[in-house]
């Protein structure tokens, strides 16, 4: 493993050449190991998450990538390892836990309410931040009325940051694969998470839509400092984004750095352009 | 609350004096509307007021001195609506310009007027402005009003629209007495804004149009169709064009209707729905569109909707018009049009939000008579206008009562036309242009000293109802070898009406009669192919087809009828005609980006298919030099047909086809 100068950055932060300010760690994984019954998806592994970086995580198919994703929401429980989030030690969580915690993510296969609108499937990214009563949304009185007029208002931002103001009505499972990713982040950032995981956002895109979605990820992160973890095939894409990139192959870490740091590992290298395993 | 905008005396000279009477005798009404976080905003008179006097404090603070130009570059909102009326408070003039150029246009356009300030709408349009910095080093000041995107850029000579309205706020007893001398000392005689002409020929030229343009010709034409503050537009056409000027600006502030703005441009439709503008213009593409799209879905419709549709179309052809005009029309008649006002046109207009119009307008380009007639049989008043920037706008427009489809109207209030020995069409209007910008030459050849202006269009008066009819550009007009006048466009729209043609190219100047070249539409022709079991591989192919050469030969004999009606124009009736092997296309230089013919390049690249139009042959061989879209080039060979069509004998028709 090759420490890099980035990962000895000062821990309250830095700022980056483009002004951007990184904090300091937000989330940190230790000596992570995860096995689906004999099969080893993850093999000790550790590395941090700082605060307002885009943070991708490469490798080839069945590097263990996904698992890792699912580690960090707090989906899978990794049989050894420690998971640090803001300072305390976490345990294992119901998925309302996770989404409370600050973490949203999109999947790699959208998963969406196909005959619900646009609006209504971004609306259900508020869920956990709306706190009125059943009976008071029944009869929709009081708090419930103020909480969805504050809720929408949070909701149309996200629509006009987007840019989807046009498909605003449209029931999603009319929309083209492009536009229905970019509902899902839609419908992750409506939940303002502290940590977004994106699966694959521009897998099966053309080359219109990865521009549109790499502009939209990089505006997230700058205009509300969101943290973003996430994992992408399309090397032009993770090397432009990304602040720091974790390369995995076999369920191993193999490279851990900035984007040019990485390009010019020897095992990185290796595991991409295919030398036979020992 | 005045009941009406009462009109111009002595105070009234220029925009922000209208803002100010808006302010205080509709202060209520609405007076802009922007759609935004899918919510309708909107600023009454008096509110709009303080937004644009914050602007203004704020751009004298910035430093903005009378006679600078501010660039406005941005999509129909509010904010620059306001920005434009704050420069002039200022003593500057506004310089709106269209966002979607490119930069190295838009590097010509802001040298040229030597802006001092710019206003964008986003990140986008400033990224331009910063890229043609060099080419335009007068600009000193940058204001953009979406504020994403816009954290990292170097602020020291930048600023977001709402903190300059603050720090005008701020500035408001220092400055205040300042900025209304500045206001006080706007007359008829200052410039109210400058407009760049689209420029399909050389370098754009900046129009200058004083007050008393705007202010006489908005004053005049809302005089014509009584438009009131209670009218509503929808600003969505760019704000570079002088029509989007005159009516959001000039119109809005004389009589003080509200302006909505959309959310962008994808949402125009929606919108436009939500609205229900009462006062509309849209270029013929638009209604174009939105009848195919009804005509579509209506082809998907159960049977029995299908039949309520066509049947009560029918009825609104025979009686929508007549009714529209105020013309008797029978008991039965007006029953049976009731009836499907509340079956067909009710519902129909409400889903086109066309519910409300009083007075629609197109212009631009010949609109289509079914077209144009379908929207009129619905109850919808939509008539044509003719006009250009330099008139700002209006030279003539079409009364109520007095629609036709081939004609653009009669002279706009206060416009005075004559017809030049060529055909051409002069006007002298209080709207007529002061001048070009730093360019002479060019006003003194476009405007004579008598004030008479060639609008470049060849037309005449109908006889029947005194309006004028455009035939051409006056450049294309030609005689043919009797002497009877050629006007190869007037023909060729008549032509490119039916949806099986897609161009149309007509010959004849010098020659002793008219022939065609004409390209078929593949989408429609292709369609119809198909519904009717006509096997084709090739565009060439399906061009070819005789059944295709049938049909677009009725086409031409009905044209030829039309044409024929024409006592002026009858002798461009087309005798011969060809269906062309390949489509015209601007990578092959045939037609221009904007798709007008070329006709010099096609007469020259064709010449071997005009030799054949004209010497009788029955076919044709030809080679053609083609550009695929990667760059390459191949040759398409073919062997055409050339057929004879039938003409109408006229009453001095000497040349009778066969």
């Amino acid at each position: 493993m090759s420490d890099t100068m980035l990962l000895d950055a000062p821990a309250e932060g830095y700022v980056t050449a483009d002004g951007r300010q990184i904090g300091p760690v937000v989330m940190d994984l230790k000596n992570i190991t995860l096995r689906f019954g004999g099969v080893v998806a993850i093999k000790d592994i550790s590395f941090d998450i700082r605060q307002g970086e885009i943070r991708a995580i490469i490798g080839p198919n069945g590097a263990g990538k996904s698992s890792m994703l699912n580690v960090i929401s707090g989906f899978y429980v990794p049989q050894e390892g420690e998971v640090w989030f803001k300072g305390y030690r976490r345990g294992p969580m119901r998925p309302y836990q996770v989404a409370r915690l600050g973490i949203a993510r999109t999947f790699q296969n959208i998963a969406l309410f196909d005959g619900m609108s646009v609006l209504d499937n971004i609306m259900t990214g508020r869920l956990n931040k709306t706190k009125s009563g059943f009976l008071s949304q029944a009869l929709w009185w009081g708090p419930a009325e103020r909480e969805e007029i504050a809720n929408r208002e949070q909701v149309e931002k996200i629509i006009d940051f987007l840019e989807i103001q046009n498909i605003r009505k449209t029931p999603v499972g009319r929309l083209p694969y492009g536009l229905k990713k970019r509902v899902e982040l839609a419908r992750a950032l409506a939940a303002e998470p502290q940590i977004l995981l994106l699966d694959e956002p521009m897998a099966g895109m053309n080359v219109e839509e990865k521009e549109d979605m790499s502009r939209f990820i990089l505006d997230v992160n700058d205009e509300f400092g969101t943290t973003t973890v996430l994992i992408e095939h399309d090397m032009g894409v993770v090397m432009d984004l990304s602040d720091r990139v974790v390369v995995m192959d076999y369920g191993r870490k193999i490279g851990d750095g900035t984007p040019d740091e990485v390009r010019n590992n020897q095992e990185v290298i290796d595991a991409y352009l295919g030398v036979a395993h020992d | 609350m005045a009941q009406q905008a009462e009109p111009a005396d002595a105070g009234l000279q220029s925009i922000p004096a209208l803002l100010a009477r808006n302010a205080e005798r509709l202060g209520g009404r609405p007076a802009y509307r922007e759609k935004e976080f899918g919510i309708w905003q909107s600023w009454s008179w008096a509110e709009a007021e303080k937004e644009i006097r914050a602007l203004a404090l704020g751009m004298l603070n910035l430093g903005l001195a009378p006679g600078d130009h501010v660039a406005v570059i941005g999509r129909n909102r509010p904010a620059h609506y306001w920005a434009m009326i704050a420069a002039q408070m200022c003593g500057a003039v506004p310089v709106p310009l269209y966002q979607d150029a490119v930069a190295e246009e838009m590097s010509y356009v802001l040298g040229h007027c030597g802006a001092r300030f710019v206003i964008c709408g986003d990140q986008e349009q400033v990224d331009k402005v910063l890229e043609v910095q060099e080419h335009a080093p007068g600009v000193e000041q940058i204001i953009y009003t979406d504020k994403r995107g816009m954290r990292k850029y170097d602020h020291s000579r930048m600023n977001a629209l709402e903190d300059v309205q603050s720090e005008g706020r701020a500035a408001a007893q220092r400055l205040s007495a300042e900025l209304d001398a500045r206001i006080a000392a706007l007359d008829y005689d200052s410039t109210c804004v400058m407009l760049y002409t689209s420029g399909t020929t050389g370098k754009p030229k900046g129009v200058v149009l004083s007050n008393r343009n705007i202010i006489e010709t908005a004053r005049n034409t809302s005089e014509f169709d009584k438009l009131t503050y209670r009218d509503e537009v929808l600003a969505y056409l760019p704000m570079a064009w002088v029509g989007d000027f005159i009516f959001s600006m000039g119109q809005a502030t004389w009589t003080g209707f509200t302006v909505n703005c959309p959310e962008s441009a994808a949402t125009m439709m929606t919108d436009l729905r939500e609205i229900g503008p009462t006062y509309f213009f849209a270029p013929p593409r638009v209604f174009e569109g939105q009848l195919t799209n009804v005509m579509i879905r209506m082809e998907d419709a159960g049977r029995f909707k299908r039949w309520l549709f066509r049947h009560y179309m029918k009825v609104a052809n025979r009686v929508g018009p007549s009714l529209l005009d105020r013309k008797p029309v029978g008991l039965g008649g007006r029953l049976a049009y009731g009836l499907g006002k509340l079956f067909i046109y009710g519902p129909l207009k409400n889903t086109l939000g066309y519910s409300r119009i009083r007075v629609g307008y197109t212009a631009g380009e010949a609109i289509g008579p079914e077209i144009f007639d379908f929207y009129r049989s619905l109850g919808i008043n939509l008539k044509q206008l003719y006009g250009q920037t330099e008139a700002s706008v209006f030279i003539t427009q079409q009364p109520d009562g007095g629609v036709r489809s081939d004609t653009v109207g009669v002279p706009s209030p206060g416009v005075e036309l004559k017809i030049g020995d060529t055909g051409e069409v002069f006007y002298r209007s209080p709207g007529t242009f002061v001048e070009y910008y730093q360019n002479p030459e060019s006003t003194a050849s476009t405007k004579d000293p008598e004030g008479w202006v060639a609008t470049g269009d060849a037309g005449f008066f109908d006889q029947e109802t005194g309006q004028l009819r455009i035939i051409d550009r006056a450049k294309d007009v030609g005689k043919m070898a009797d002497g009877t006048m050629f006007a190869p466009k007037f023909v060729e729209n008549k032509l490119k009406f039916y949806p099986n043609i897609l161009e149309a190219v007509v010959l004849g100047n010098g020659r002793d009669y008219c022939t065609a070249m004409i390209n078929i539409d593949l989408s429609a022709v292709g369609n119809w192919a198909e519904r009717n079991n006509i096997a084709y591989a090739s565009y060439q192919e399906l061009a070819g087809h005789p059944h295709v050469y049938a049909a677009i030969r009725s086409h031409v004999e009905e044209v030829n009828r039309s044409v024929a009606e024409d006592p002026m124009l009858s002798g461009c009736q087309i005798h011969r005609f060809l269906v062309l092997h390949k489509e015209l296309d601007a990578d092959d230089g045939e037609l221009t980006r904007t798709r007008k013919v070329r006709r010099a390049v096609i007469a020259e690249k064709f010449s071997d298919l005009v030799t054949a139009l004209y010497d009788g042959s029955d076919t044709v061989y030809t080679e053609t030099e083609v550009t695929y879209e990667d760059g390459r080039k191949g040759k398409i060979k073919a062997t055409l047909k050339l057929e004879n069509a039938e003409v109408v004998p006229g009453d001095e028709q000497k040349v009778a086809a066969e």
